[in-house]
C-alpha cells in the first residue's frame, strides 16, 4: 500500500464526503473566529492551561454535550436504517460501524465525561474543598480523555470506523475479519481516555479521602460524594483490566502475537472474558453517580432528608462489590456449564436487592414531603418507573436459562436502553439543571425544560418498548436489515417514529441552553433551589477558591441545618488562600498523546518513537519542575466576599 | 395535564398494536426445551409485575399526595432517618422473590443444559452445526450426509448439536426450539434440542459475526422419524459427495442457497474437539473429553 492508500476510508459513501467537509469547514472556522476575536490568549490562559476543577468540569461537559450529538446521529441513522425491511440507506459494512461508534461514542465518550463532568464539578464543592488532591493530574485526566475522543472521531473520515461492535470481540475484531484500521482507532483511543479515566480514580478516591473539612466524617458525606467515592473505587479497580486487555489487542493487531486469535493457541473468548471484567463495573460506574443526583434532588425537591441514608450507603457499597462478580452473564451462551451459569445468574439477580433498596428509599423519601415539579424533579419521578422496567428486565436477563433466548436479541437492547438512558441520561439531564445556576450563574428555562422532558420521555419509551417483542419474536442485535415476510416491519417503524421524537427532544434542550443563555435572569442569588448541601453555600458562579474560609459540618445537609436551624457554616477569619498555578503541561502531553495513538493506529513506528519519547519527557520535566503554586492575599478575598454571608456570618 | 393523557394515549395505543400481534417466537414453543424456557419467562414476567406494579402504584399514591400544590403554605416536611422494619420489609421482599427466581433459575438452567426430559433412554441424533462466514454447514456423521443453510430434523428425537466455527464467534439459533449457543473455533459447544411437532421454524445465528450476519439464517424443518429416514436415504441416493475441494470452496465468505453433499466434512477437516488444544493441529484429533456439560 502507499502512504496515502492508507488514510484512504474503506467504504466511503456521499455522507462520509460532506461530513468530511463540514468538519474541515468548522475547524477553518473556529480558527478564523479565534483569531478575529482576538481569543487565543484567552483560550490559553483560561481553559486549556487551567487546573480550576470547575472549568474542568464545564469542559468535560461540553465534551460529553458534543459526543451526544455525534452519538446520537448515529442513532438516529441505526433507527433509519431499521424503520422499514430491505432498507438500502445504509449497507451492511456501514451500518456495523454506525452500531459500534454508536456504542463506544455513548458509553465512553458520553457518559462517563458526563459523570465526570458533574463530579469535578460538585465533588469538591461538597465536601468544602478548594480543589481536587492533584489538580495538574485532574487537568491530565481531562485532556487524555478529549484527545482519546477525538482521535476516535476522526476514524470515520481518516482510515475508517472500527466495525466490530462496541464489545469489539475477537477474533471478528482481529486483522482476519476486520481489515480497515478501525479496531485499531477503538483499541487506542479508548486506551488513551482509559488512562485519563483511570489517573481519575485514584484523584477523586483521594480527594474525598484527605480533602473533606475536618468536621466531615464519611458519614456525614452528602450521598452523590458517596456515590462518586465509590464510583471512583470501581474504576481503579476495573480500568487496570481494560488497560492490559486493550493491550493484548494492540499486541495482536499490530505485532503478530496470537492472544485472541482462531489459531496458533489464541483463545477467543478470553477477550470476552477481560472485556466484561471491566465492561460490567463500568456500567456502576456509570448509574452510580446518577443514584447520587437523584438522591440530592428527590431530597431537594421533597423539601425532606433523604430515608434510608445508612442503607442508601450500604447498598452502593454492596453494588460495587457485587459488580465484579457478574460478569460472566454476559456470555451465558458460551457452554460454560450449567454450575457456572447458575453462580452467576444468583450474584446478577442479586444485584436487584439493594437496587431495589434505593428504589424504595427515593420513593420514602417522597413521602411526607413537599414534593416540587421542577425540571430536574420531573427526570427523577421519570426515571423510577422507566429505571424499574430496565431493573426488573434485567432480572429476567440474569436467569441464566432464560437468557438462552434473550441473548443478543432486541430485548437485550431494550432492556440496557431501559437503565442507562433514564440511569444516566436522565441522571445527567436533571444534574445538569439541577447544578446549572451553580455553574453559570443563571438558571435553564423551566418552561422549556419541561417540553423537553416530556419529548424525550415519551420518546424514549415509543423507541425502545417496542424492541422486548420483537427480541422475543427472534430479532437479533446488530441486524442491519430483515425481511418483510420477518414481521419486525411495523414495530420497527414505531421505534424509528419514538427516536425522532427523542430527537426533537434533545433539540429542545438544547434550544434551552441557547434561549436561556440569552434571556435568563442573572441575580439570582446562590440558592435558588433552597438545596440542602454545601456546594450551595458558595457564590454563583463559584470562586475560583471555592470558600473563603473552610465550613464547619455537623450533618448531610449542613447548609440546611444553617439555614433552618441557624447553625453556624464558617467559623474563623479569613486567611490568605494557597492555590496552584496553572500549566500547559498536560494539554501538552496529551496533544502528544494523540500523534501517538495516531501513529501506531497506522503503524508509523518512527513518529511512534518520537512521540513515546516526546511523552517520557514531558513526565521527567514534571518530576524536575518547582512550582510552589501562589497564594491569594487576604485583601482580595474581602473584596471579592463583599456581599457574600462569608463576611457578614460573624456578627451573626 | 394534557400532557399526561397524552402521554397515556401513546402507552394504550402501543399496547394495542402489541396484543393484536401474533405470539412471539420465543413463547411460541415447538419442544421441550424452549417450552421449558417459556415457562420460566412467563414466571419471571409475572413475578416482575408484582415489582413493577408495586412501584408504580408507590409511585403514583406518593406524587398525588404529597405534592407541594396540594398543601398548606406552612407546611413544613418531617425528619425521618430511616425505620428498621419499613427497611426490612423493602430488603425482606426482594430476597424472597430473588431466592424463588435463583432456584427457578438453577433448576430450568440444568433441564436446558441437559437431554431433553423423556428422551433419556433412546440415542440422540449427533448433527455437528459449524459456520464459516456467513453460512452454516451440518453435518449429519451417523447418516452420512451434509447440507449447507438448511436443516432437517426429526420429531420426537433427542437432537444433539455439536457447534463450532471456521470463523468468528457465532450462535446457533432456533428460537421455537430452545435458547442458542455459542459457536467457537477453538472448542465445540453441545446444545441439546428436540422437536414434539412437524413444522418449519426459522434459525439464525445471533451473534454478531460481520457483514453478512443479518443474512446468516437458515431453515428448519421438523418431520415424523419416518420421513427423515426417507429423506436421507433420498440425499445418500441422489447427492454428489463432498470433497475437500469442494468444501475449501464452501468456507470462502459470501452468501450461498441450500446445498446438499452425501458423506461430510468432519473426516477432512475435523472439528476442534480436543479439549485444551484450541486448535493447535498436532493434538486436534486427541479426544480427551469433550464440552458436555
Amino acid at each position: 500500500m502507499t502512504y496515502f492508500d492508507r488514510f484512504a476510508i474503506p467504504h466511503p459513501s456521499p455522507a462520509i464526503y460532506a461530513s468530511m467537509v463540514a468538519i474541515g469547514l468548522t475547524v477553518i472556522a473556529i480558527l478564523f473566529g479565534l483569531t478575529y476575536f482576538k481569543k487565543w490568549g484567552y483560550l490559553w490562559r483560561e481553559w486549556l492551561t487551567t487546573v480550576d476543577h470547575k472549568r474542568i468540569g464545564i469542559m468535560y461537559l461540553i465534551a460529553a454535550l458534543l459526543m451526544l450529538f455525534r452519538g446520537g446521529v448515529d442513532a438516529i441513522m441505526l433507527r433509519a436504517q431499521t424503520a422499514v425491511p430491505d432498507n438500502t440507506l445504509l449497507d451492511a459494512q456501514h451500518y456495523n460501524e454506525v452500531f459500534t461508534t454508536h456504542g463506544v461514542v455513548m458509553i465512553i465518550f458520553m457518559a462517563m465525561p458526563f459523570i465526570y463532568a458533574l463530579m469535578n464539578f460538585i465533588v469538591p464543592l461538597q465536601i468544602g474543598a478548594r480543589d481536587v488532591a492533584f489538580p495538574r493530574l485532574n487537568a491530565l485526566s481531562f485532556w487524555l480523555f478529549f484527545m482519546g475522543a477525538m482521535l476516535f472521531n476522526i476514524s470515520f473520515v481518516v482510515g475508517g470506523s472500527p466495525d466490530a461492535g462496541w464489545t469489539s470481540y475477537f477474533p471478528l475484531a482481529g486483522n482476519d475479519f476486520s481489515t480497515s484500521v478501525g479496531t485499531n482507532y477503538y483499541l487506542l483511543s479508548i486506551q488513551i481516555a482509559g488512562i485519563g479515566t483511570l489517573i481519575s480514580g485514584i484523584n477523586f478516591m483521594t480527594t474525598i479521602f484527605k480533602m473533606r473539612v475536618p468536621s466531615m466524617t464519611l458519614m456525614k458525606m452528602p450521598m452523590f460524594t458517596w456515590t462518586a467515592l465509590i464510583t471512583n473505587a470501581i474504576v481503579v479497580f476495573a480500568f487496570p483490566v481494560l488497560t492490559v486487555v486493550l493491550l493484548l489487542g494492540t499486541m495482536d493487531r499490530l505485532f503478530g502475537t496470537h492472544i485472541f486469535t482462531m489459531t496458533n493457541g489464541g483463545m477467543d473468548m478470553l477477550w470476552a472474558n477481560l472485556f466484561w471484567v471491566w465492561g460490567h463495573p463500568e456500567v456502576y460506574i456509570l448509574i452510580l453517580p446518577a443514584f447520587g443526583i437523584y438522591s440530592e434532588i428527590v431530597s431537594t425537591f421533597s423539601r425532606r432528608n433523604l430515608y434510608g441514608y445508612k442503607s442508601m450507603v450500604a447498598s452502593i457499597v454492596i453494588i460495587s462489590f457485587l459488580s465484579f462478580l457478574v460478569w460472566a452473564h454476559h456470555f451465558f451462551t458460551m457452554g460454560q456449564g450449567a454450575l457456572a451459569n447458575s453462580i452467576f445468574s444468583i450474584t446478577t439477580m442479586a444485584i436487584a436487592i439493594p437496587t431495589g433498596i434505593k428504589i424504595f428509599n427515593w420513593l420514602l423519601t417522597m413521602r411526607k414531603g413537599r414534593i416540587e415539579f421542577t425540571v430536574p424533579m420531573l427526570y427523577t419521578i421519570g426515571f423510577i418507573p422507566i429505571f424499574t422496567i430496565g431493573g426488573v428486565t434485567g432480572v429476567m436477563l440474569g436467569m441464566a436459562s432464560a437468557d438462552y433466548q434473550y441473548h443478543n436479541t432486541m430485548f437485550l437492547v431494550a432492556h440496557f436502553h431501559y437503565t442507562i438512558i433514564p440511569g444516566v441520561v436522565f441522571a445527567m439531564l436533571a444534574g445538569l439543571t439541577y447544578w446549572w445556576p451553580k455553574m453559570f450563574g443563571y438558571m435553564l428555562s423551566e418552561k422549556i425544560g419541561k417540553w423537553a422532558f416530556w419529548f424525550i420521555a415519551i420518546g424514549f419509551n415509543v423507541t425502545f418498548f417496542p424492541m422486548f417483542f420483537t427480541g422475543l419474536d427472534g430479532q437479533a442485535r446488530r441486524m442491519y436489515t430483515y425481511s418483510e415476510a420477518t414481521g419486525y416491519g411495523p414495530l420497527n417503524l414505531l421505534s424509528f417514529a419514538g427516536a425522532i421524537v427523542l430527537m426533537a427532544g434533545v433539540a429542545i434542550l438544547v434550544y434551552n441552553i441557547y434561549y436561556s443563555t440569552r434571556y435568563a435572569p442573572r441575580n439570582i442569588g446562590s440558592d435558588p433551589w433552597n438545596a440542602r448541601t454545601l456546594e450551595w453555600a458558595t457564590q454563583s458562579p463559584v470562586q475560583s477558591y471555592n470558600f473563603a474560609r473552610t465550613p464547619h459540618v455537623e450533618s448531610t445537609e449542613a447548609f440546611w441545618d444553617h439555614k433552618k436551624k441557624g447553625k453556624p457554616l464558617f467559623k474563623g477569619k479569613i486567611e490568605k488562600i494557597h492555590m496552584p498555578n496553572n500549566s500547559g503541561m498536560p494539554f501538552i502531553m496529551s496533544s502528544i498523546f494523540f500523534v501517538w495513538g495516531f501513529s501506531f493506529v497506522f503503524s508509523m513506528w518512527i513518529p511512534a518513537i518520537i512521540t513515546t519519547i516526546a511523552i517520557f519527557a514531558c513526565m521527567a520535566h514534571r518530576s524536575f519542575e518547582k512550582d510552589d503554586g501562589y497564594y491569594i492575599p487576604v485583601e482580595e478575598i474581602e473584596a471579592t466576599e463583599k456581599d457574600s454571608e462569608v463576611l457578614t456570618d460573624e456578627t451573626r | 395535564m394534557r400532557m399526561k393523557w397524552a402521554f397515556l394515549s401513546v402507552v394504550i395505543g402501543v399496547l394495542a398494536v402489541l396484543a393484536g400481534c401474533e405470539p412471539v417466537m420465543v413463547l411460541d414453543p415447538k419442544g421441550p426445551q424452549a417450552e421449558t424456557i417459556a415457562d420460566v419467562i412467563w414466571i419471571s414476567i409475572a413475578m416482575m409485575a408484582i415489582v413493577v406494579i408495586a412501584v408504580f402504584g408507590m409511585l403514583v399514591y406518593i406524587v398525588t399526595k404529597y405534592r407541594a400544590s396540594k398543601q398548606s403554605a406552612d407546611y413544613e416536611p418531617p425528619h425521618i432517618e430511616g425505620n428498621p422494619i419499613v427497611e426490612g420489609i423493602i430488603v425482606g421482599i426482594p430476597i424472597i422473590i430473588i431466592a424463588v427466581l435463583s432456584i427457578i433459575t438453577v433448576k430450568s438452567t440444568y433441564v436446558v443444559e441437559a437431554t431433553p426430559e423423556g428422551y433419556e433412554d433412546q440415542k440422540p441424533l449427533v448433527v455437528y452445526a459449524s459456520t464459516s462466514d456467513w453460512k452454516w454447514h451440518f453435518s449429519y456423521p451417523e447418516e452420512g450426509i451434509e447440507t449447507v443453510n438448511y436443516l432437517y430434523i426429526p420429531t420426537d428425537r433427542a437432537l444433539e448439536f455439536r457447534l463450532y466455527s471456521y470463523g468468528p464467534i457465532t450462535a446457533f439459533w432456533i428460537p421455537q426450539l430452545g435458547g442458542q449457543k455459542y459457536a467457537m473455533s477453538d472448542m465445540i459447544t453441545t446444545l441439546h434440542l428436540a422437536a414434539d411437532e412437524p413444522g418449519e421454524y426459522m434459525g439464525r445465528n445471533s451473534n454478531f459475526s460481520g457483514k453478512g450476519f443479518a443474512e446468516n439464517v437458515f431453515d428448519v424443518k421438523a418431520m415424523s422419524p419416518k420421513e427423515f429416514e426417507e429423506w436421507v436415504d433420498e440425499v445418500k441416493k441422489t447427492a454428489p459427495t463432498l470433497t475437500e475441494e469442494k468444501f475449501e470452496e464452501l468456507l470462502l465468505p459470501g452468501h450461498l442457497g441450500r446445498s446438499t453433499f452425501s458423506g461430510t466434512h468432519l473426516e477432512f477437516s475435523p472439528p476442534p474437539e480436543g479439549h485444551g488444544s484450541h486448535g493447535d493441529d498436532a493434538d486436534a484429533s486427541e479426544e480427551h473429553g469433550d464440552h458436555d456439560e
